[in-house]
């Protein structure tokens, strides 16, 4: 039988102040970097025009650029993604964005027939156009705030029903910080913030919320086989136990996402990035931040009467 | 070995729903055949490909109230819907979609089409709407034999003809000699073709019946030069947007229409249904003053003929004139629900006050870059699946095959539920089914890990295996629970992309846990009653 990690009796929860220094470490420098840099948000939010050409020879980025400047979008960013006859252009500066309020379309088309005096008709194929008006973008945002906000508040109900109002506090609390860190792991790479990762950081969050509740749910367990065991005895215990399940969970889901990230393509990428580290961290979140926040909730507002778990334990 | 049976007996019964949801079926759709567009029947696995796997335009259109302010949003939205609705034909797109997005927007997507400056010069076109005349002089059927004559000189059917199917032309023939044996020696150039073999003159002067089969083959035809100079002059030949059954055998509607129009759309003021307990549902209209004069003159000289509705090019409706009729006027459904004279005070609407739509969202996908992702998406998806049956047999060995058993299940399920529910298969939504593979074997760590603890604890086999299942039990459900949690708000918030991932998910996370607790569980309950002594078990 091969086994890792098998009857560990590790002290997990000795380490919260270093896991907190951690957090902190990685978290703050990003949330002074919002300011400013600011997310890299797509055109799917900010509105914009984003198109992918492939040129039959490289162009000089320099000769696109001219020529896109001359056409008096001069803002655009161009840049080349994978091969140097790829090129994308990206034109989402406000004076850009509010061209687009008379339609969509506009600056797309300038961009096609500018580069086509200059270059010919044939010396590119657009692959990929995407359009976006500013109140449609500004729509996009709020609706992803709201979606990300309505997913915690269910999942505080669910678990608060299913556990109890500590572990549903807890469970969050680890989970909200796991979208702190996707956020700033997006900062730090510059990451573009589309729709798809937005999926991402959602489906980040339902697995971390996952991999806390399968913790959360041997603390149950143990809480009504060993009634006599202090807490913080009892939550390094069901860490321990669950700790290979944790561990080889978030292996073979990596395992999929690497053949995400390397064969994917380009537009699954970024999806594939947020996930692979929103995973790494859901992992360490659910046992370095989940079990020492349940056991700091109870020291603050204990409830050692030994009815109330019991009752709920045997809904459950 | 009787509740095995059962169980196994189940498992197969769910593997052959499943794979008879996938089976390639027959689908009446439209295909592309020598550059034209015609409805077949093919054959295919009943799975969807979405715009990013296939290349196509979407275009998302709102009302535009820059120049002037709409009071009535809903009404106008419904006008341009059906305005678009009634243009996408042009496009000979196999599967457009036209969807209302939220109160004020349309959401337009046209698989294969590349050239989004002419979807949107469609789209945007303001509407327009004429009264036209039906034809009373048989012009159509007197100029059948020189069409038909036409076809097989220029071999222009050899182009369409595939279409056509024996069924449908020889009811088709058969109604047809009962007809028009008196017509059939007019011109005298053929005697036999497409036209002679496919129009059915229907119950209303001017008005034909083509089957559907043959609906491609003659709408190309149509649309050819020669035929189109060899049309009876003044007149028009429009398609209807209605359908007729005869038994079996679905017929769209083919008009021939006087050229000149009596009147058009911009005299028109408003147009709403009406029911009366007399005379039935019906639609009541209003003309300006001018239009009022113009109609009244016209309306005198054609009582008792038939007035073509006449929207974007197609005919929506043809009733009789009873009488001149002035500014007010109505037209009665003749039997047809209050829904069809609704549709009909619609189109007369759409027509009268044409909206202004603008183009909010536009989206094209070269057709390479949806191979492209295909063959990604594919390409991840073996090489995601090949390292999960990897670590699978390689840490839990026997148990490790059983738990691939399950995951071959979840695969099967998890596409025939994405096709039950007639999904579309994007690229987000393959993203989350790969992913999901990586999270359906998780169900299984818990109870094998569960398992190997109970065994520790020195329980026999049987009932390691028993409590194994039943203590992941709790963590199993709350596990699935909360994530369909996420993937159902992703589903309702999210629009596009975003859905079908949450779509894929969802029917990932019913089909793992269908796996992880019966499937899994009965397969190694199937090899406990095989090793009835076994004392160990490979896990």
């Amino acid at each position: 039988m091969l086994r890792i990690l098998h009857n560990t009796s590790w002290d997990f929860l000795k380490q919260w102040k270093l896991s907190v220094i951690t957090v902190a470490v990685f978290v703050i420098p990003a949330v002074i970097l919002i300011p400013i840099r600011g997310f890299n948000y797509s055109i799917e939010f900010t509105g914009g025009t984003q198109m992918e050409l492939t040129f039959r020879e490289a162009p000089a980025i320099a000769d696109v650029r001219a020529a896109i400047s001359g056409a008096g979008l001069g803002d655009a960013e161009i840049f080349t993604y994978g091969a140097p006859t790829e090129i994308v252009i990206r034109a989402q500066e406000s004076q850009q964005v509010a061209q687009l309020e008379a339609g969509a379309e506009m600056v797309s088309q300038q961009i096609e027939r500018t580069l086509q005096s200059r270059f010919g008709a044939d010396a590119f194929v657009i692959g990929r156009t995407a359009a976006v008006s500013p109140r449609v973008g500004s729509e996009l945002r709020s609706q992803a705030v709201i979606a990300t906000l309505i997913a915690f508040a269910l999942t505080l109900v669910y678990l608060a029903w299913r556990f109890e109002w500590r572990f549903g506090v807890a469970a969050v609390i680890a989970t909200l910080h796991d979208l702190a860190a996707s956020l700033a792991f997006m900062m730090y790479m510059d990451l573009e913030i589309s729709i798809f990762v937005v999926g991402a950081v959602l489906t980040v969050i339902g697995y971390s919320m996952n991999d806390t509740v399968v913790v959360f749910d041997r603390v149950r367990e143990n809480l009504r086989a060993h009634r006599k065991m202090p807490l913080y005895d009892l939550l390094n215990r069901s860490v321990n136990e669950t700790l290979p399940r944790t561990v080889m969970t978030g292996t073979t889901t990596l395992a999929t996402l690497l053949a995400l990230l390397i064969f994917g393509g380009s537009v699954i990428r970024p999806f594939a990035w947020v996930l692979l580290f929103g995973i790494l961290v859901g992992t360490f979140s659910s046992i370095y931040i989940a079990s020492p926040l349940l056991l700091w909730i109870e020291s603050k507002w204990p409830h050692r009467n030994e009815a109330a778990p019991q009752a709920r334990a045997a809904r459950a | 070995m009787q509740n095995v049976k059962s169980r196994l007996l189940v498992i197969a019964a769910m593997i052959a729903a499943s794979v008879w949801a996938l089976f390639p079926r027959q689908v009446v759709e439209r295909v592309k055949r020598d550059g034209v567009f015609v409805y077949d029947t093919v054959s295919r696995v009943p799975l969807k490909r979405g715009l990013d796997l296939q290349g196509g335009i979407q275009l998302t259109l709102e009302v535009d109230q820059s120049r002037q302010t709409i009071t009535d949003v809903s009404d106008a939205l419904d006008r341009a819907m059906k305005v678009v609705r009634t243009r996408i034909d042009e496009f000979g797109v196999a599967e457009p979609v036209v969807q209302k997005l939220g109160n004020d927007r349309i959401m337009v997507e046209l698989p294969g089409i590349e050239d989004p400056r002419r979807a949107e010069e469609v789209v945007q076109r303001a509407a327009f709407l004429r009264f036209q005349i039906t034809d009373e002089s048989q012009a159509l059927e007197r100029v059948v034999p020189r069409l038909d004559g036409l076809v097989k000189e220029k071999g222009l059917a050899a182009a369409t003809d595939s279409a056509s199917r024996p069924a449908a032309n020889a009811l088709g023939s058969l109604l047809q000699t009962v007809d028009s044996t008196a017509n059939a020696d007019t011109a005298g150039t053929s005697t036999d073709g497409p036209f002679r073999r496919s129009l059915v003159p229907g119950q209303l002067p001017g008005q034909y019946l083509v089957a559907s089969a043959d609906y491609g083959q003659i709408d190309a035809l149509l649309r050819t030069p020669e035929i189109l100079a060899a049309l009876p002059p003044g007149k028009d030949v429009r398609w209807g947007t209605d359908s007729l059954v005869s038994g079996t055998q679905v017929y769209r509607t083919l008009y021939v229409l006087e050229s000149r129009a009596i009147i058009d759309g911009t005299y028109l003021v408003d147009a709403k249904p009406n029911q009366d307990p007399l005379e039935g549902a019906k639609v009541d209209f209003v003309f300006n003053n001018e239009g009022g004069r113009r109609f009244r003159n016209e309306t005198a000289k054609h009582i008792g003929d038939n007035m073509a509705i006449v929207l974007d090019d197609r005919v929506m409706s043809a009733p009789v004139i009873q009488s001149a009729i002035g500014a007010r006027g109505q037209i009665t459904m003749g039997g047809r629900d209050l829904q069809a004279a609704q549709d009909l005070a619609l189109v007369l609407r759409a027509g009268a006050l044409p909206v202004p739509l603008k183009v909010a969202e536009a989206r094209t996908i070269g057709a390479s870059l949806g191979e492209d992702a295909i063959r990604q998406g594919l390409l991840s998806g073996a090489l995601g699946l090949a390292l999960v049956v990897l670590i699978m047999v390689v840490y839990y060995r026997f148990s490790g095959v059983l738990a691939i058993c399950g995951l071959a299940f979840y695969v099967l399920v998890t596409l025939a539920i994405l096709a039950g529910f007639d999904a579309t298969l994007t690229l987000p939504g393959l993203a989350g089914f790969v992913l999901s593979i990586g999270m359906a074997v998780d169900a299984n760590f818990l109870i094998f890990e569960r398992i190997r603890e109970e065994l520790d604890a020195g329980r026999s086999l049987r009932m390691a295996i028993d409590d194994g299942f039943d203590h992941a039990w709790s963590a199993i459900v709350d596990t699935h629970v909360t994530t369909a949690l996420t993937a159902a708000i992703l589903y309702q918030f999210g629009t596009g992309p975003v859905r079908g991932f949450a779509v894929a998910l969802l029917a990932g996370i019913f089909a793992s846990l269908i796996s992880a607790i019966y499937v899994v569980r009965s397969l190694f309950l199937l090899w406990l009653s095989k090793n009835q002594t076994a004392k160990t078990l490979s896990i």
